[in-house]
């Protein structure tokens, strides 16, 4: 193709925009309705999975080594829980820091504990970090076999149920997610159909005059294309702005809890990008479906 | 120029619309297709410029055979032969230079030859005056010469005409026909269905009659020969 002919193109893509005026209008609002949706859709699901990223990664197994053991021993048992599958790290934490902790954790009634120092009822503990923690419960298991373990901790049947709910939150929100893209292509297509049904007849005077197919595709593929794009401007900077509030109130307001929402940035360029994507996708995969109908000779 | 042999065409309806049509046209020829409404005509007419597929036979213009030409090549085949319609297919939101203009662009002619051609064949249909404005603001005999000036623009062999004085009034269909004859004249074939029996049988030229999908007559400076 001449470039010539491609600047003609890009020029007539838009001036159709312009022409179709009311069929623009109707293809861009639908795209807008839809992106809106999946936009606010993504930011509250890629939070929730960044909140649930943290407390997964929250979860740790402590491993409570029997009194009997001696320092030989417990050399050996290290050595052996390394060597259990899937584990990040391993730290050993004497009984007197754990009863540091402990005093510290309770505050002011800690104190009493403080009695303690001399003969100190605690157990030397090693903190097992996963490398992926849904398989705590596995790798707690393993460690629980080994000798000179006494008891392992993990939060048992809470890191369950937590692991559960995370995992069924994340599915439910994937299928959301998967649904509504299929919602907007349906509906994104179908507008932009409607559009390209009125212009059967520019189609079919293309052909008549003996213009190829590729030549009658490529301004309906630029003008889904600038559908897509304009489709996104909207929804972006409606959830980028309502995102800025939104980041500096929850965040306050979660500080006491360890969690952080994304960073505005790069999170929300991250978004922009994805969904001007969508958008093109979505505008040029529509606007090439219409027009294939009529291309048949 | 233009060479039919033995062409069959039933459509998947069953209706039989060609039924061994034999013709062979000139350059330079003008001819008239006549015959009763669902004889046959428009299938003969768009046979010509492919957007009916024949079933069977060959049918060769310019030494290409349209029944065994490629979907892929039917752009190029539509470039050497301009079609002209009863209902001028012209494009409302195009004024009536980029009307014209369109037909150039599809074969990427430079924007200046364009220009140069456009305003010649818009001179040639009397419609110079009239570049800039739109089919909607035309009168039908204007919106019918557009018509014709974008099927000629690109200088065709041939030049197909479905009843292209059907929707006018008389005093602008002779008009229309004075154009036909100026082009016939410059020696671009034309091939022509009409109804109109005062011009088949005032301009004479060669008519073929088609009655059933057969060729019912074919005489040089014919007459119409059916009521209109």
């Amino acid at each position: 193709m001449k470039a010539r002919t491609f600047r003609r193109h890009v020029r007539e893509s838009f001036k159709s925009l312009g022409r179709n005026g009311w069929m623009t209008f109707a293809s861009v609002s639908a795209v807008t309705v839809t992106l809106l949706l999946v936009g606010v859709f993504f930011v509250i699901m890629m939070n929730l999975n960044k909140v649930a990223t943290t407390i997964e990664e929250d979860v740790e197994i402590r491993v409570h080594v029997d009194v009997a053991a001696n320092d030989k021993d417990k050399e050996v048992l290290q050595q052996q829980i390394n060597r259990v599958s899937g584990i990040k790290s391993v730290t050993y934490s004497p009984k007197e820091k754990e009863l540091e902790n402990l005093i510290e954790s309770l505050g002011e009634e800690g104190e009493a504990f403080q009695l303690f120092e001399q003969d100190n009822p605690l157990n030397d503990v090693y903190v097992v970090k996963t490398k992926n923690p849904t398989d705590t419960m596995k790798v707690a298991q393993q460690i629980e076999k080994l000798n000179y373990v006494a008891t392992v901790k993990y939060g048992q049947g809470k890191v369950e149920q937590l692991f559960n709910f995370i995992k069924i939150s994340r599915n439910v929100g994937l299928v959301l997610i998967i649904g509504l893209l299929f919602t907007a292509m349906f509906l994104i297509s179908n507008t932009i159909k409607i559009t390209i049904m009125a212009r059967k007849r520019e189609i079919e005077i293309m052909r008549l005059v003996g213009a190829t197919n590729g030549f009658i595709r490529w301004p309906f593929f630029l003008e889904g294309l600038w559908l897509g794009i304009l489709g996104a401007v909207v929804p972006i900077a409606v959830v980028s702005a309502a995102y800025f509030y939104a980041y500096d109130f929850l965040n306050a307001k979660l500080k006491d809890h360890f969690i952080k929402l994304l960073e505005f940035n790069p999170f929300v360029y991250q978004l922009s990008a994805i969904l001007i994507i969508m958008g093109a996708a979505i505008g040029i995969w529509g606007s090439l479906m219409s027009v294939r109908k009529f291309l048949k000779v | 120029m233009i060479d039919m042999q033995d062409v069959y065409k039933t459509y998947p309806n069953g209706i039989v619309a060609a039924s061994g049509i034999n013709v062979h046209i000139d350059a330079g020829e003008f001819l008239y297709v006549v015959g009763p409404s669902g004889a046959g005509k428009s299938t003969f007419i768009k046979m010509m410029y492919r957007e009916v597929k024949p079933s069977k036979g060959s049918i060769i213009i310019n030494g290409v055979d349209l029944a065994k030409l490629k979907n892929s090549k039917v752009p190029l085949l539509r470039r050497n032969i301009g079609v002209v319609f009863q209902d001028f297919k012209l494009l409302n939101t195009l004024s009536v230079y980029e009307n014209v203009a369109f037909a150039m662009e599809v074969i990427e002619e430079s924007p200046q030859y364009i220009k140069k051609r456009v305003m010649e064949t818009l001179e040639l249909v009397g419609l110079k005056h009239k570049a800039r404005a739109l089919p909607t603001e035309l009168s039908g005999g204007e919106q019918q010469r557009v018509a014709i000036a974008r099927s000629i623009v690109n200088a065709p062999k041939v030049v197909i005409a479905d009843e292209p004085t059907g929707n006018l009034d008389p005093d602008t269909s002779w008009e229309i026909m004075n154009i036909f004859e100026e082009i016939n004249m410059r020696g671009t074939t034309i091939v022509m269905a009409t109804h109109n029996k005062e011009i088949v049988n005032t301009i004479k030229h060669r008519v073929i009659a088609i009655e059933n999908g057969r060729i019912a007559r074919d005489e040089m400076k014919g007459e119409y020969g059916y009521e209109s």
